[in-house]
């Protein structure tokens, strides 16, 4: 019973969503929409859930003193005062327990909950997603490293597409004829990144489409139930 | 098998003749001003057509030359109480003689048009007629337009059923390897030799994403080898959606092994819903415990490569997978396995075996080979000339 009930559900449920895909008069054309405002709504109450997880994992290794037990010291801090700001003063556009703080307000200028979410919060948040251009730096490093036939073509290809998105790139074969267009740098780039690049990244979307609808069916069907921690 | 497909190719031709209903009205026998029900809707658009008289133009000033005259055109539509208010349409669909209203229009509510013609000459303005139409737009019970999408469904659903059957039954069914998946048993084994954790990844997606489903499923397999070899499982989540469906799961996947004593409830935990926190959390944790193997199946945008690249310099075995096509190249470049779009997907009945599911992987291909002869024979026929197949796979 563990597992048949919400393998019934499971399977009414697709069939009802597959069926509104095709069917547009009601109820079907509105059960999309109220299916994800239930989802909205359990993840509204879910939420409760992951924070409680965070503040035990987080307490539990500061109160046994795990090795860097600082760090989550410091995660736990961050999270109370962040929590406390918004409940007691509340967020941009809701007031909260104590008003919305005026007199704090005339001092930092905003409510307390957004001065720290844009000054700490959004700058933090914009330094992990600068790492991201010395990642890009090494990663391609080691792909353009010519160790094959595969990698030798990928290395020209790259180089040209750099080049041909750059006015360097443009500048280099500008002296070239008009009939000779094609030869441009940057109409090689377009044409690798329209038709190769293009062709291979559609290849995929279709193969992962084909994926998904297999494996829906295989979870509507109750095929595959490993979602649900495997068989009876 | 092969006389149902037959019977559903054949109903993949005939589409046209279901899709007729959107051609333009006679004019010869019907008005010239004409509003009907848009076809295969929820009965909120309603179709205008009208003759398409060549130069005529709306609410524009124009600089009429003397002793010449211009024709513009409006369209109003009554509003609740009655009044009349004009329609934006813009210059293209005037000319063309077609327009669709979809501006607060309610199903079975009836809606009323009229159609002014003014003669516009430098001397001045005058109407120099008026039509009118109506119609009541309603709700259909089908959306032709998606015919052809549900006919390559049934298709695509028929040949995975048959192959499921066939696998039933005890037909030999070739699957070929997928070295990424291969791998699972290298990494466990390589972490419980070590003594490190495995971590596993399950992408910032929720819970209505298909490949975070697709990751759930590999986690359970995961964590039953996991648990087997008594490995140190860790699974960061981003949403609270996921960490109670994932924590049920690895419970699941080590009572199944016979070591509940081993699972550990807070070993699956939350971190946050933001991406870039996320990221820094996860960074976090490779960086500390130095994890011997790292698994990123699931839905990964920008976050991807930073993760694939922290986890590649602490040395871990990587593997990853995913239906994004911009975030692959990333991880082919960082992770030692990579699952390409459908691998994800078919991960889970992989590594099964079950025949069942096997059977379904088998019904994929048979998909993949639908779509391959529709692409040549699509590209065969538009080089030719032809577009009537192009014309009976586009939905709109």
């Amino acid at each position: 019973m563990k597992r048949t009930i919400p393998l019934v559900i499971t399977f009414i449920v697709g069939i009802i969503v597959l069926s509104s895909e095709f069917i547009p008069h009601k109820p079907f054309s509105s059960v999309n929409e109220s299916l994800e405002n239930w989802f909205l709504v359990i993840s509204g109450f879910a939420i409760l859930l992951g924070q409680l997880s965070l503040l035990r994992v987080n307490t539990l290794k500061v109160t046994e003193k795990v090795e860097n037990w600082q760090y989550y010291l410091a995660g736990l801090i961050s999270f109370t005062i962040m929590l406390l700001c918004g409940l007691f003063w509340g967020t941009q556009d809701a007031a909260g327990l104590l008003g919305n703080g005026d007199k704090i307000i005339s001092t930092l200028g905003i409510k307390p909950f957004e001065y720290l979410f844009v000054n700490i919060y959004q700058h933090l948040s914009a330094t992990m997603f600068a790492l991201l251009a010395f990642f890009i730096a090494s990663a391609a490093y080691r792909a353009f490293i010519v160790r094959s036939f595969e990698s030798t073509l990928l290395m020209i290809a790259a180089v040209v597409v750099m080049l041909g998105r750059t006015s360097v790139g443009t500048t280099m074969t500008a002296w070239l004829p008009q009939n000779l267009k094609f030869m441009h740098l940057p109409n090689i780039a377009d044409f690798i990144m329209n038709y190769p690049n293009n062709a291979a990244q559609r290849a995929i979307l279709i193969s992962a489409a084909l994926g998904i609808v297999g494996s829906s069916l295989r979870i509507l069907l109750g095929i595959e139930r490993s979602y649900l921690g495997g068989k009876d | 098998m092969k006389k149902a497909l037959l019977v559903l190719v054949t109903c993949l031709f005939c589409v046209p003749l279901f899709c007729s209903a959107t051609a333009p009205p006679d004019f010869t026998t019907e008005k010239q001003f004409v509003a009907r029900d848009h076809p295969s809707d929820n009965g909120t658009a309603v179709d205008l057509f009208w003759i398409p008289v060549q130069g005529v133009i709306q609410n524009e000033q124009l600089q009429i030359p003397p002793g010449s005259s211009f024709r513009s055109l409006v369209i109003e539509k009554q509003d609740s109480l009655g009044l009349w208010q004009t329609l934006e349409i813009s210059n293209d669909d005037l000319l063309a003689g077609f327009f669709t209203d979809n501006d607060n229009i309610l199903a079975d509510l009836p809606v009323a048009y009229r159609m002014i013609r003014i003669d516009e000459t430098s001397e001045g303005k005058h109407i120099e007629q008026i039509l009118y139409a109506s119609v009541t737009p309603s709700a259909q019970w089908f959306n032709y337009r998606k015919l052809p999408l549900l006919i390559l469904l049934l298709m695509l659903s028929f040949a995975v059923i048959y192959y499921i059957i066939a696998a039933r039954q005890g037909k030999e069914l070739f699957i070929r390897r997928i070295n990424g998946l291969e791998s699972m048993d290298e990494a466990v084994g390589r972490a419980t030799e070590k003594g490190k954790p495995i971590l596993f990844v399950p992408g910032i997606g929720d819970l209505d994403d298909i490949q975070t489903i697709a990751g759930l499923t590999i986690l359970s397999q995961l964590a039953y080898k996991a648990a087997t070899y008594n490995a140190e499982l860790l699974v960061p989540v981003s949403k609270s959606m996921v960490l109670s469906t994932a924590r049920e799961v690895v419970k699941e996947a080590y009572l199944k092994a016979g070591r509940h004593d081993s699972f550990k409830k807070d070993n699956i935990f939350y971190l946050t819903d933001d991406q870039f926190g996320y990221v820094a959390g996860i960074d976090g944790i490779m960086v500390r415990e130095q994890p011997a193997a790292n698994f990123f199946l699931g839905t990964f945008y920008a976050e991807s490569l930073i993760l694939a690249e922290t986890g590649f310099g602490t040395g871990a075995m990587q593997t990853a997978g995913t239906a994004q096509p911009h975030q692959l190249p990333f991880f082919v470049v960082s992770c030692d396995y990579t699952l390409i779009g459908e691998e994800l997907f078919a991960a889970s009945a992989y590594l099964s075996k079950e025949p069942n599911q096997l059977g379904s992987l088998k019904g994929q291909d048979f998909g993949k080979l639908i779509i391959v002869l529709m692409i040549i024979i699509g590209s065969i026929l538009e080089i030719a000339g032809y577009h009537w197949f192009k014309n009976i796979l586009m939905m709109d």
